[in-house]
Formats: structure tokens, C-alpha cells, sequence
């Protein structure tokens, strides 16, 4: 208990302040940032849910095999991803089955000097859902909730990547690949706003070609929109663009709804933009 | 305004407002403390005076007004569908507490302060809730429980009378499951069970918070003026996972994801009862937001991993002093005999334990020390623990003049300097606290 590390000698003071000015009044939201819970470094899984162990176990095997082998995926600019503080990393969702959170992630872990971790956001429709719910939490994943964003990125100043696209850019047929649906409303781009902390752009190409999708199985639309995909995914060359980050902390008009549309808008541009280049130069889906 | 000095702690007889009541006594501070139950209090308590009373408004009100209450501490609220039936739960969590607020409302009400213990099951438990629950979160929908409804409903009519009586402090303290040894409640049962039923691919998060700091935190917002909402809940989210192997216990994903309901009913009537509440929590769980009240200046003893850990003790605990018979329990006329009683004297008096020990024989009482000579080296050794710390040293003077047991000696030292460690360590020594009762 002793090493915990809380500011031990400055709470004394402050209750006695606060015991003269009755009158008190809730903390600024600063404040309430040395009072994160400390780190007990005998835990496992982090307070999200996030386990150490079924992470790096997946770590070590599949996404390992993926990344270097089947994807052979390719960074540049990894060093647009800032080393500390909090950062929200936007790209471009594609696949039936996504596949391209978690090379972004295992990307980080391998290329950036710090081999910072990643919080994927997800609005998943797995949430609820037995089994797959809980595997995703796992490994990483938290509910694109506002205030869960709003505490990673401001007040634990993590790294949050999230697909704005959501499920729509999982449901287009494959003649779509590489046009970016619009944006699930203003969520993301809020809160960086919020949390004032730089959003860093993604442009993922090969993710559309991993897992295409061909259609969906009509009769079971009602349940769940089951994907009619090759079983396994394909291997296809995987590149990843992190662009340069677009920093907030200077703008102002963060309540303005039609500035923050403007800002995610310019952000949707960017990754399209990008991704249209890095079609461009590949001469082949499968060697890049 | 001065702080609070006349307190009135209602459902003085529950396990909360009877050890509030201990923590409270021990500041001179606090010149009067009223306790109100319908039953006897079951906790030691020196100077709290109790009234037995239904919470009836009107005898209620008389009480806080002739005694001048300046600070209600409302400790009734039933979170939890084991420790009684859903009517009474009603009962006490709703009407109750519209029955407690009618008797503190009034423009000539002394009350300055109220303080109600409020639960984590106000903000319920959902897949697509927030991982952290803070003070200004409302509910996504409505509630799940009738259990959720109580507190829901029990929240609404405080904050109405925080609205209706703005020179009262009203304080709402929302806490998570508590973990203590001897507690009652649906969660400690489940995690009571040599093996503990999970819902198939589910591994809920929990937060808790222990016994001792839930009364820390009441006492906190007693002493302190703290206006508003606080969510009253450790440090650390752990998954359902990691409290189980904490606890070194399985989990056994028993119960399937669909149809939980019936196969719980099924459970039941194998003798295994999962309260329809605890499903909820089982599947998706909850984490609260801690940092306003750690903000208010509150720190909490213990995380919620300490806290796990401490059960696990107290489980291992239990389980032996189960099998070696009767458990050692708290003598109340023997202490007051022991304490009080103007025939008590010397040494024989201070082996505090009931038990028939090797007790020293009665020998010339004038001297104190000398019927320790009568002992066999072996016997004294055993009963050195127990002695208090001013005997000790008493004993200690008496064989270092004698000079012919050296292992004696050697283990009185050893006790002494281990007593003066945990005297200069400040607060409390867990564990068997008698000796320390004793000696004041």
C-alpha cells in the first residue's frame, strides 16, 4: 500500500482548507486527475477489463503471424503518433471481419519507440454478446462511450484509435472498397476536442481485400448481419499511413456542432485522400 | 455555521450504523449521538444512546428536536434482496425514507446536515453503460430491479428535500458492494460458495469496497460538509475473473447466457440460491468513478483487490474455526467485571480470554507478579501474548530481579518491543485487538 503513488503530503492542506470554506466547490476537472487510482502492479487486468495474459497470448501467436507473415505489413510515419500524452488515432474501417484494429495496435506495439498500447473504441455489436464481448474487452476494447473516451484521452492520456466509419463501413459490398462512408456523427472528433489532445489520421490499405465481402445472408439480416465472406482471411498486403496529427488544443470553438462537423470532415478528406495514393502505387493486392 | 456535534444515526442496530456509531463515540467532538432502531443494538456501544422507534415521523421529529439533532445520518437503506423480502425492502428503502425526511424537513428543524447511504445499483448495470459511472450520470433506461427501483426512488425523494431545504447539507453517498467479515449480502454469498457460478462467456467487472471504509466515508461525510452526490467505491475494477482466483476459488460458468432466469430458478432448487439482482451483475458488472470523494480528502484503506484479498483471509478463517468448534466471542459482562469490578486486581485479572486457560494460580494477590512464580516456564511462555502491556512490564521487572528463566525474559522483550512497534505504527492493530481494549 505504501507505494502507491498519491500525492500524500499536499491532501492534509486541502482538507483543512476545505473545512474553513464551507462554501466548496467541486474540484476543476484537473484536479481530479492526481486522484486516478494507482497502480497495483500484482494486477493483471487493468480496470477496463483488459487482461495482460489473453492479450499477449494473442499477441505472441496470431497477431504476431498476421502481421509479419500473412498481412507482412508495411508503417510510415509512425512517428506522427505523439510518445506521451493522449492521442486519438481515426482510421479507415474496412473487412467483414476488421482485422485492421488490431495491426494498428500490434503496430504500435513493434515500430513506435515507446511501444505504446492502444485502446481500440468500439461501437460493437458485440458488446452484449457472450463469449466474443468479453474477448474483445480482453484484448483491449472499450465502448466508444463519450465519457469512456473522455477518460482515456484526457484523463488517463491514452491512446484511443477509433473507426468512425462504424458497422456501415463493414456492411458496403467490395466494388465500395476504399470510398469512406461517412462519419458516425461527431462523437470522435468531440471528444479529442474535449480531451484537447492531437487526433492522428490512419489510412489502412489491404484490410478491404483480407475479408472481402461479397454479400450478406439475406434470411438472417433480422438477427445479425451476417457477412457472406471467405472463411479466413486472405493474404493480403497490409499498409499503414499514420498522417500527420491535426492538434486541437488551439482551437476553440469546441461547442460549435457545425465547426466539429467541419473538423471531422477535413479529417475524412485527409484519409481519403491518402488512401486513394496508396491504391495508387500498389502494383499488387497480395505482394504491395 | 458549526460543524456537526448532535448526531442521529437511524437503523442503529445494522451492522453499518452500530460500528458508525463505534467511530463516532471516539471523538469527543460529537457530544451527543442518538441511534434509532426497531431492534437492540448488537454492537458494543459506550455512550450512544438508543430509542427503539419505527420510523414514524411524528415520534421521529420529537426526538430531533428536543435533542437538538444537527446532523442526521440515515445508515437504513436495504441494497440487497438476501437480508430481506422484496415488500419489507420497499418498505424500509422508500417509505422510510420519506417517513426520516418528513421528520428532519420543517422550517424549525435543527437539522443542519443530512448524510443518506445511497447504493451503486442507483446507476444499474448495463452493456452499454459507461466503464466508469460518475456523480452526473442518470440511468440509459429505466430500472431493471425492483431493487434498482428502491434506490432509484429513495435518491429522488432526498434530492427533493435537498431542493425544498437549501440550508441543509445533504450528502448522497452512493457505495459499491461492501466486503467485510461479517457481513450479509448477495454478492459475499456467491463468493462464499467453494465454487463460484458465472454466466458463460461473461466476466463481469466488479468494484467493492471494504467494511472499514464504508464507515470511513460516513464518518468523512459527517465531519465534513460535503454537498452533493458521491459515488463511494475503492480503487481497481476487477474482473469477476480475478476476484475468484483472488478468493482461490473456480468459476464455473454454470449458467447459460440465454434463459439465465430459468436456469437460476433451476439452481435454486437445487438448493443454490442466485437472486434474480445478482444476474444483472453477473453479466455486465459496474465500475463507479471514485476521484470526488478521494477529491473531498477522503482516503480509502483499502482497494478493491485489498479488500478481496482481506475476504479471502477471513473465508480461510472462518472455515477452520467452523471445524475447531465455537468461535472466541466478546464477553460483555466478563469485560465489564474484568474492567470495572473493584474486587479485580493485580495480574490474574488481565487474562481477558474466557477460556479456561492454564490460569495462574491464585497465589498472594498483595504481590501481583508473584503467582507467576507458581507457573511452569512453559505455561508463562503461552501466556505472554495475552497480557497487557503494562503487566508486561510489571512481569518484566519481577524476572529480571528473580534472574533465573532467561527464556522468560527474552520473550518478554520480544512482546514488549513488538507492542511498542505496533503502538508507534499508528492506529488500530488489525487483527485481535483485545489486549489493546483492555489496556486503556
Amino acid at each position: 500500500m505504501a507505494d502507491r503513488d498519491e500525492p500524500e503530503p499536499e491532501t492534509g492542506v486541502t482538507v483543512e482548507l476545505r473545512l474553513e470554506d464551507r462554501q466548496r466547490r467541486l474540484p476543476a476537472a484537473a484536479d481530479l486527475r492526481e486522484q486516478l487510482p494507482g497502480l497495483e502492479a500484482e494486477r493483471q487486468v487493468t480496470d477496463w477489463g483488459r487482461s495482460e495474459r489473453v492479450e499477449g497470448v494473442v499477441d505472441r501467436t496470431l497477431y504476431d503471424f498476421l502481421y509479419h507473415y500473412w498481412f507482412r505489413v508495411e508503417v510510415d510515419g509512425i512517428e506522427n503518433v505523439p510518445a506521451d500524452g493522449g492521442a486519438l488515432l481515426v482510421a479507415n474501417h474496412a473487412g467483414a471481419m476488421p482485422s485492421d484494429g488490431a495491426m494498428i495496435a500490434k503496430a504500435m506495439r513493434e515500430e513506435h519507440p515507446r511501444r505504446r498500447a492502444v485502446q481500440l473504441a468500439t461501437d460493437s455489436p458485440f458488446a452484449g454478446f457472450p463469449g466474443l464481448g468479453m474477448l474483445v474487452t480482453k484484448l483491449g476494447a472499450v465502448a466508444a462511450h463519450p465519457a469512456n473516451l473522455h477518460r482515456l484521452l484526457f484523463d488517463e492520456r491514452q491512446l484511443v484509435l477509433a473507426f468512425p466509419e462504424g458497422h456501415r463501413a463493414q456492411r458496403k459490398p467490395l466494388g465500395q472498397r476504399y470510398r469512406l462512408c461517412p462519419f458516425d456523427g461527431v462523437a470522435f472528433a468531440r471528444a479529442a476536442l474535449r480531451a484537447r489532445v492531437p487526433i492522428v489520421p490512419v489510412a489502412v490499405l489491404g484490410a478491404e481485400e483480407a475479408l472481402p465481402r461479397f454479400g450478406s445472408l439475406a434470411p438472417l439480416r433480422r438477427i445479425a448481419h451476417l457477412p457472406l465472406t471467405t472463411g479466413l482471411p486472405l493474404p493480403a498486403k497490409f499498409r499503414i499511413r499514420f498522417l500527420e496529427p491535426v492538434a486541437t488544443d488551439e482551437l476553440e470553438e469546441d461547442d460549435d456542432p457545425g465547426f466539429v462537423e467541419s473538423l471531422e470532415g477535413d479529417i475524412r478528406a485527409l484519409i481519403q485522400e491518402n488512401l486513394l495514393e496508396l491504391v495508387a502505387q500498389r502494383r499488387s493486392v497480395w505482394l504491395g | 455555521m458549526p460543524g456537526s456535534r448532535r448526531v442521529l444515526i437511524t437503523s442503529l442496530s445494522s451492522h453499518w450504523g452500530g460500528r458508525l456509531a463505534q467511530q463516532l463515540e471516539r471523538d469527543p467532538a460529537f457530544e451527543t449521538i442518538v441511534g434509532v432502531d426497531t431492534t437492540e443494538p448488537k454492537l458494543e456501544l459506550q455512550r450512544t444512546e438508543f430509542v427503539k422507534v419505527e420510523t414514524d415521523d411524528g415520534l421521529l421529529r420529537r426526538i430531533v428536536r428536543a435533542a437538538g439533532i444537527d446532523t442526521v445520518v440515515d445508515t437504513r437503506l436495504i441494497p440487497d434482496p438476501l437480508v430481506a423480502s422484496l415488500g419489507r425492502a420497499h418498505e424500509v428503502n422508500v417509505l422510510g425514507t420519506r417517513r426520516l425526511l418528513a421528520a428532519c424537513a420543517g422550517s424549525h428543524s435543527p437539522v443542519r446536515k443530512l448524510v443518506f447511504k445511497s447504493s451503486a445499483h442507483f446507476y444499474g448495470s448495463d452493456h452499454d453503460a459507461p466503464a466508469f459511472f460518475t456523480e452526473e450520470m442518470g440511468r440509459t433506461r429505466p430500472a431493471q430491479t425492483a431493487i434498482e427501483g428502491d434506490v432509484i426512488a429513495a435518491e429522488h425523494a432526498v434530492a427533493e428535500f435537498a431542493r425544498a431545504q437549501p440550508e441543509v447539507t445533504v450528502t448522497v453517498l452512493r457505495f459499491a458492494p461492501a466486503i467485510g467479515g461479517g457481513l450479509r449480502a448477495a454478492h459475499l454469498g456467491l463468493l462464499g460458495l467453494p465454487v463460484v457460478p458465472a454466466i458463460l462467456g461473461f466476466d463481469p467487472r466488479w468494484q467493492f469496497i471494504h467494511d472499514d471504509d464504508v464507515v470511513g466515508v460516513l464518518a468523512h461525510a459527517v465531519g465534513h460538509d460535503l454537498p452533493g452526490v458521491y459515488n463511494a467505491a475503492a480503487d481497481g475494477v476487477l474482473a469477476l475473473s480475478e476476484v475468484v482466483s483472488l478468493l482461490g476459488k473456480t468459476l464455473l460458468p454454470v449458467l447459460p447466457p440465454w434463459g439465465t432466469v430459468f436456469a437460476a430458478m433451476q439452481l435454486r432448487r437445487l438448493g443454490l440460491r442466485v437472486p434474480v439482482e445478482m444476474l444483472r451483475d453477473l453479466r455486465y458488472g459496474r465500475g463507479l468513478d471514485n476521484r470526488r470523494l478521494k477529491a473531498s480528502g477522503y482516503r480509502f484503506r483499502y482497494t478493491s483487490r485489498e479488500a478481496v484479498q482481506k475476504l479471502s483471509a477471513h473465508q480461510r478463517l472462518r472455515r477452520l474455526l467452523r471445524s475447531g468448534g465455537e468461535a472466541y466471542r466478546y464477553e460483555r459482562e466478563v469485560e465489564e467485571f474484568l474492567r470495572w469490578s473493584p474486587s479485580v486486581q493485580g495480574l490474574e485479572a488481565l487474562d481477558g480470554r474466557p477460556a479456561p486457560a492454564p490460569a495462574p494460580a491464585p497465589g498472594p494477590a498483595s504481590t501481583g507478579t508473584g503467582g507467576y512464580d507458581a507457573l511452569v516456564e512453559s505455561d508463562l511462555l503461552d501466556l505472554i501474548p495475552s497480557l497487557e502491556t503494562a503487566a508486561l512490564a510489571q512481569l518484566r521487572a519481577h524476572e529480571a530481579d528473580r534472574g533465573s528463566r532467561r527464556r522468560v525474559l527474552a520473550a518478554l522483550d520480544q512482546q514488549l518491543a513488538r507492542r511498542a512497534r505496533a503502538a508507534a505504527g499508528a492506529g488500530q492493530p488489525a487483527g485481535r485487538g483485545n489486549d489493546g481494549d483492555l489496556a486503556e
